[in-house]
């Protein structure tokens, strides 16, 4: 049990520290806001990952968000610029303001509730606690496992 | 030719509304006790007929192709004289009114495999051929009044056709669209057999038992279709990736997830009788979404790069879906109570737990993927302008979620069916747990810094619990060969083999477990892409990672098909010559349209793709993108591993094929001692 115990504290404590580390940097800055934009050449492409031969948005684009990176140490402003400049759709995702945050928290909402629903149809109070009874063997299911 | 399409898909439309008519009236006959065996017997040949028919339009199609009869439109716009006689064959499938008739060819094939195996059980198969029949008698209506095949061209019949779209020209493409739609279209079977089982309150799990193959071979065709998609992507696209989450991709995924919830829940069904209705609207939802996805990909609803797909059909799917659902709906209603749980759950801490959380991880997953795809329509709807919902989207909500799935996948086979005691918890997890710590520290001394991004540390993440997972399975077959060496004096590898052949649904699917481990490892690799691009002039290089490109020589052929263009590069890895690559770009002279013909080094750990992605116009030096992409082989050797370990599923176990006599006892009627149960593949 002390090992265990062991374990599961050392795996707590590397998972806080990887997620307290953060990265900073110009390159990290510019890999991050590429691949948070869309190529809006029409290829529905990540802008760093625009391959669309002869395009005219891309390159522009990336050196654009480069400039904007030496002058500019808001994130969310160099998006905003972007936005402004070639709309809405410009950005990969949707942000975290107004209708939008909708999406990011939906999917955990239905999560969620459909976690509760199903509880209620198949977990019963008493199956919360743990048993620390060891299965016997007349507990088996009705196929053998 | 087209005359003899037209009347065979007429005539199947014909059939499919006696078999659906008749067969209801057979039915409801039986259910009141009249004799209906005539009646009955005439719809399910009514059933067979309709494969008959629907196989000579098929043919009809495919033949006009090969005669390059351009008289028939749907010819003209999807072949040339010069396509290779492969492609003409697929092109089938490579246009919407083509594709819907290779759909109703397999789905009335299914039909026909169905009906003829019919006395399985020929009351239930007479219901869920009925249903089937409906389902065809909607396809048909389609393709004879909204999306004709066989349509002629108007005034003068042009000597040539415009020819394939050339990202279909691919080997690949030859075989992944009927793969994907052999599992759409095969979902359609147990849905069939739990619709009709709902209505006529079927006793027992046997339809679980009967569909419970055809959902693995069903799932196995759509796992298949779905990575050769995502290899053709990869091959043909020239992006450098597999999976953009695309809507018609995406389309592709829903059923997968669901039905994989399908095979895993339905489980806790035959063991101990528990989610009955989760099971039911399980297979109901993987249906309807294989036929939303259908309804989202042609109806234009959502923009996609597979625009070519795209028509004013998606109304006919949207109407079928909302009348499948009411169906549904009305019967579920109606019979609820006879799929009350036998069993409630009892401990958090049992197998049947993880399978609930797994399905609920699953469904989470289809749920984000579905929102996601349509959150721009409902963005445009409610805001008034759209939204990008694009890859960063989709990985930040999958991704954890995927991470939990692993877990779970890892976890589950440790738990005890009810309950588990803490000891036992220790005892099994113990190695698990220090084999999934020390793969951590591995890799974060051999260079993985999950501390700088988000991508390193999911890749730490999944690598790890892909050694939980693995260690888990290994220690599993351990375990189990380990008592039959005992008892039979075998060596412990015979003995894992007696363990699989013994239970061939539970071993073969930790071999999909494992086959899905191999995968994610392949996936993990994407967070060390390099990429760069270059102008390379004869004889100058550029290096990548460990490589050097060097340029041979560009050069340019042709054919009556099209033009091509290519780089010949000298590659070296750390100074040391490896071979040649020709990276090339093809220009098909019918539809007038580019391709490009990646030149990809794979091995193990990584993948050399190079891309010519055409010349400076003003330097005229080819221009070379070159990227690294560590791992992706895995993906495909995974993909072989799950396929294995689906195909092992499937196998009859030795014990039931040693005691015939007990197949011929019904499950649902007689109560058999444990130890002599008839034992169907997967317990």
């Amino acid at each position: 049990m002390k090992l265990f115990r062991r374990i599961s504290t050392s795996l707590l404590l590397i998972t806080f520290s990887v997620l307290l580390l953060g990265a900073t940097g110009d390159r990290a800055r510019f890999n991050d806001l590429g691949h948070r934009m869309m190529c809006v050449c029409g290829c529905n492409q990540i802008l760093l990952e625009c391959n669309h031969v002869g395009c005219t948005y891309s390159d522009r684009m990336r050196e654009q968000l480069s400039a904007a990176i030496q002058q500019e140490s808001n994130d969310e402003n160099i998006l905003q610029t972007f936005v402004k400049e070639y709309g809405t759709t410009v950005l990969a995702a949707p942000t975290m303001r107004g209708f939008d945050r909708v999406a990011w928290i939906m999917p955990f909402a239905v999560f969620l509730a459909g976690g509760s629903f199903d509880s209620q149809l198949e977990i019963p109070p008493t199956a919360v606690r743990c048993t620390r009874r060891a299965r016997s063997p007349g507990s088996l299911p009705r196929k053998g496992t | 030719m087209p005359l003899f399409g037209s009347f065979a898909l007429l005539l199947a439309l014909l059939l499919s509304a006696y078999c659906m008519v008749f067969g209801a009236i057979a039915l409801r006959q039986q259910a009141i006790g009249m004799p209906s065996d005539r009646l009955a017997e005439t719809t399910r040949r009514a059933g067979i007929a309709i494969w008959v028919a629907v196989a000579g339009a098929g043919f009809a199609l495919v033949w006009a192709a090969l005669n390059n009869d351009f008289s028939v439109a749907y010819i003209l716009h999807h072949t040339n004289r010069d396509l290779p006689l492969p492609y003409k064959f697929a092109a089938l499938w490579s246009g919407q009114e083509g594709s819907l008739l290779f759909w109703a060819f397999l789905l009335s094939t299914y039909g026909l495999v169905l009906r003829l195996r019919h006395k399985v059980d020929v009351k239930l198969t007479a219901y869920a051929s009925t249903i089937l029949a409906a389902v065809q008698l909607f396809f048909l209506s389609l393709l004879n009044f909204a999306a004709r095949p066989f349509s002629l061209v108007a005034g003068n019949i042009p000597p040539d056709g415009n020819g394939l779209n050339p990202l279909l020209q691919y080997p690949e493409m030859v075989i992944h669209p009927p793969m994907l739609y052999l599992g759409y279209v095969g979902f359609a079977v147990p849905f069939a057999f739990a619709l009709g089982a709902l209505i006529m309150k079927y006793p027992g799990e046997k339809w679980i038992h009967i569909t419970r193959r055809w959902t693995m071979v069903t799932w196995c065709f759509l796992t298949c279709g779905i990575f050769l998609g995502a290899h053709w992507a990869y091959s043909v696209l020239g992006w450098g990736g597999y999976w953009g989450w695309d809507p018609v991709e995406n389309a592709s995924f829903f059923p997968w997830l669901t039905g994989t919830a399908f095979l895993h829940s339905v489980m806790m069904q035959e063991k101990r009788g528990m989610l009955k209705t989760w099971n039911v609207w399980l297979i109901f939802s993987t249906f309807m979404l294989s036929i939303l996805g259908t309804f989202l990909t042609r109806s234009g609803v959502v923009s996609s790069v597979h625009a070519f797909a795209q028509s004013s059909i998606g109304e006919w799917f949207m109407w079928f879906l909302a009348i499948v659902f009411v169906v549904c709906l009305y019967f579920y209603i109606r019979n609820r109570d006879h799929l009350r749980s036998e069993h409630r759950l009892e401990s958090l801490l049992s197998r049947e737990s993880s399978f609930l959380f797994q399905n609920l991880v699953l469904l989470a997953s289809c749920f984000a993927i579905l929102w996601g795809t349509l959150f721009p329509v409902l963005s445009e709807w409610i805001q008034g302008h759209k939204v990008t919902v694009g890859p960063p989207f989709f990985n930040r909500v999958n991704v954890p979620i995927a991470m939990f799935l692993l877990l779970l996948t890892g976890v589950g086979p440790l738990l005890a069916w009810r309950s588990t005691s803490w000891a036992s918890l220790k005892r099994n997890f113990t190695i698990p747990v220090i084999a999934t710590v020390t793969t951590a520290i591995l890799l974060m001394v051999f260079g993985v810094r999950p501390w700088q991004d988000a991508a390193h540390f999911y890749s730490l993440m999944a690598i790890s619990l892909g050694a939980l997972v693995t260690t888990t399975i290994v220690s599993e077959f351990v375990r189990g060969g380990r008592v039959i060496a005992r008892h039979t004096g075998q060596n412990l590898l015979a003995s894992m083999l007696t363990l699989t052949r013994r239970n061939t649904r539970r071993y073969g699917g930790y071999i999909v477990h494992f086959g899905v481990v191999v995968i994610v490892v392949g996936l993990s690799g994407a967070a060390f892409n390099q990429q760069k691009e270059q102008e390379l002039g004869f004889h100058e290089q550029m290096q990548i990672g460990p490589y050097t490109l060097v340029c041979d020589t560009s050069t340019e052929e042709e054919n009556p098909n099209y033009q091509i263009s290519y780089a010949i590069l000298n590659v070296y890895k750390n100074g040391k010559p490896i071979g040649q690559m020709f990276p090339a770009r093809k220009f098909f002279k019918a539809s007038q349209q580019p391709d490009t013909i990646v030149a990809n080094h794979s091995t193990p750990i990584e993948d050399l793709y190079v891309i010519y992605a055409g010349k400076n116009l003003d330097t005229d030096k080819p221009i070379i993108k070159a990227f690294i992409n560590p791992l992706v082989m895995w993906i495909w050797a995974g993909v072989w591993v799950l396929i294995f370990g689906t195909v092992v599923a499937m196998i009859p176990p030795i014990s039931a094929a040693t005691v015939p006599s007990l197949q011929q006892v019904r499950p649902s009627t007689v109560a058999l001692p444990v130890s002599s149960e008839p034992v169907e593949a997967g317990d």
